[in-house]
């Protein structure tokens, strides 16, 4: 009897391993087109040739310098990098607030913080917008970082919360009794021992930024001050039939996350986990 | 003395969320206050805005843009959301049947979750495309294209009216990844002496599934379905690109069309009036599913953090 259900128990795993190598096999194929595509010719790419004779490399070359790629990159490097360090600093502190210091209302406002999780940005994207133009500040780069240095983003305050609250609060009573100050302990304490969390929060934010469209869509009007989102988008409605070429450019710009995704997996999946499986 | 260091204590408190509050007047509450005040005013941006009272909202409920822009959007969460959520499911579960190199393919799987934008946008747009594209040479191999074309004929994918919808949610699927990690995360914290009895029981594996798994898994399926739902209520980008809401708006997104009218045509007071819609249409749902939660998603009493 235990024979029989071990048996069976391979021909599941079997089974399984099968089907799930199809499904790997269909999640690759959109990739491995991409990538063959950016190197065929434009003849190759119209006739549908399922690989390249010989790569095009020139392609990326052509692509990049239609879509003013160093300065487009120029631009969405600091911008992803500033919102980056706003959301990872203003985020720790608030996080570091509800996580440990005690004072009036500060579980209600918890429960604020969690409920503006659910509302769409699009739903106070006019006003906002109205705001920054008021202030002078469309087509600069000011819509697009000083937010992020204002909280950002309640999900990340949930995620550093949700990791400070497993740091053991003896720490901050034996460090208290040092003498050190709640912004003391904050520094050296909860901070050095969250890198993680502080990591996958930069990444998320990185890459948030990195693809977003919507936003500089909104304020960067000038050519100059165009993201690779902006740039690629503009390119696409010019060069639309030039498969090669289009594939070469956003190849290119997906790169770095793939890229970041290879090296730190375990961030993302340890901060969809904290926020999905324990909240 | 100690009356001092409590309101030190409060003091840093209120310091240290001050970021998230002045955030939250000036990005979050200030807005929306003003969006519902904005939304009885007519403005172009340019000239002094001018009070209509209900006037938008009766413009609202008279314009087809509007039913076009939520049949949609509707549609697409009927049929994105749950596939998603039943593919996210049923590759977790393969997954963790003991299946060998684990972490690699759930890398994979999970890797087009983590891409999107503008460039994940550009490269379905031409995968779908029926000249040059690789979907149509593949289903053609397959022998599927026929079937297809028995549905509506030509299969032209974004140039057709009736299989540009049905393309976003293909796309949807490919990033079927993120729901995939957490239910996988739910699995593996799923205690393995509750299997463990249910077999001394003789349970069958449907009945493990149904009576173990799904129960554990229900609070997981609530999140992703919550987060689902107001997701595919905010897909932009994808629809910006891809079709810019054709052909003759069979794509035309909730949001897309909230875009065209303040930024594009510069109606910031209709443009309120719709982002409000949407707003009460995502609340309504959340609460919906919320409510409808307490029938279907179980909390084990003694649920641990580890």
């Amino acid at each position: 009897m235990t024979h029989s259900k071990i048996t069976r128990r391979r021909i599941w795993t079997i089974a399984a391993t099968i089907i799930i190598l199809v499904g790997v096999f269909i999640i690759l194929i959109p990739l491995f087109w991409m990538l063959t595509t950016s190197l065929k010719t434009y003849a190759e790419a119209e006739s549908m040739a399922w690989l390249p004779r010989k790569p095009q490399w020139n392609n990326y070359f052509t692509a990049l310098r239609a879509i003013n790629f160093w300065r487009a990159l120029g631009n969405t490097l600091l911008i992803t990098f500033l919102a980056m360090t706003g959301h990872v600093f203003s985020c720790a502190l608030v996080a570091y607030g509800f996580a440990r210091l005690r004072f009036p209302f500060r579980d209600p406002l918890f429960v604020i913080l969690l409920a503006t999780m659910m509302i769409p940005a699009q739903v106070t994207m006019i006003p906002i917008f109205i705001e920054f133009r008021a202030l002078g500040w469309v087509d600069t780069f000011y819509p697009l970082t000083v937010p992020a240095f204002l909280g950002g983003s309640a999900f990340f305050i949930f995620l550093l919360r949700q990791f400070f609250m497993t740091i053991p609060t003896e720490l901050d009573d034996a460090a208290r009794i040092d003498g050190c100050s709640h912004f003391g302990i904050f520094f050296k304490i909860i901070l050095p021992l969250s890198k993680p969390a502080l990591l996958t929060v930069a990444l998320f934010s990185f890459m948030g930024n990195w693809n977003d469209f919507m936003g500089p869509l909104i304020y960067l009007n000038s050519p100059e001050k165009k993201t690779l989102a902006l740039a690629l988008q503009d390119f696409n409605s010019l060069y639309a039939v030039q498969p090669h070429l289009m594939m070469a450019a956003s190849l290119v710009i997906m790169l770095p996350c793939l890229a970041i995704f290879f090296f730190a997996q375990r961030y993302f999946i340890k901060g969809m986990v904290i926020t999905g499986v324990k909240g | 003395m100690n009356l001092g260091a409590r309101k030190r204590e409060a003091l840093s408190g209120y310091f240290a969320i001050s970021p998230w509050l002045i955030g939250f007047l000036a990005f979050i509450i200030g807005p929306i206050l003003a969006s519902l005040f904005l939304s009885f005013m007519k403005w172009d941006i340019i000239t002094p805005p001018a009070f209509v009272g209900g006037g938008n909202y009766k413009r609202l409920i008279e314009d087809p843009l509007l039913y076009q822009c939520l049949k949609v959007t509707f549609i697409y969460t009927v049929f994105a959301i749950p596939l998603n959520l039943g593919f996210g499911l049923l590759v977790a579960i393969l997954m963790n049947q003991g299946v060998k190199g684990i972490n690699i393919f759930r890398t994979i799987f999970y890797m087009p979750a983590i891409l999107s934008g503008v460039a994940v946008a550009i490269l379905w747009q031409k995968i779908f495309n029926p000249h040059f594209g690789v979907l149509n040479p593949i289903l053609k191999l397959l022998h599927i294209m026929p079937v297809l074309e028995l549905v509506s004929s030509p299969v032209t994918w974004l140039y057709s009216e009736f299989w540009a919808l049905p393309s976003f949610i293909i796309m949807n699927l490919w990033a079927v990844g993120g729901a995939m990690i957490i239910y996988l995360a739910a699995l593996q914290g799923i205690p393995t002496h509750l299997f463990e009895s249910a077999d001394i029981d003789g349970a069958s594996v449907w009945s493990k599934f149904r009576h173990i798994t799904l129960p554990m898994l229900s609070p997981v399926i609530l999140f992703n379905l919550i987060m689902g739902v107001i997701g595919s209520f905010q897909v932009f980008t994808s629809s910006y690109i891809m079709t810019g809401g054709g052909p003759n708006n069979a794509t035309l997104f909730y949001v897309l069309n909230l875009y065209r009218q303040a930024f594009q045509y510069h109606r910031m007071g209709y443009g309120c009036a719709l982002a409000w819609v949407l707003f009460i249409i995502i609340i309504v749902f959340t609460l919906l599913i919320l409510k409808s939660s307490s029938a279907w998603v179980y909390y084990a009493g003694a649920r641990r953090g580890k």
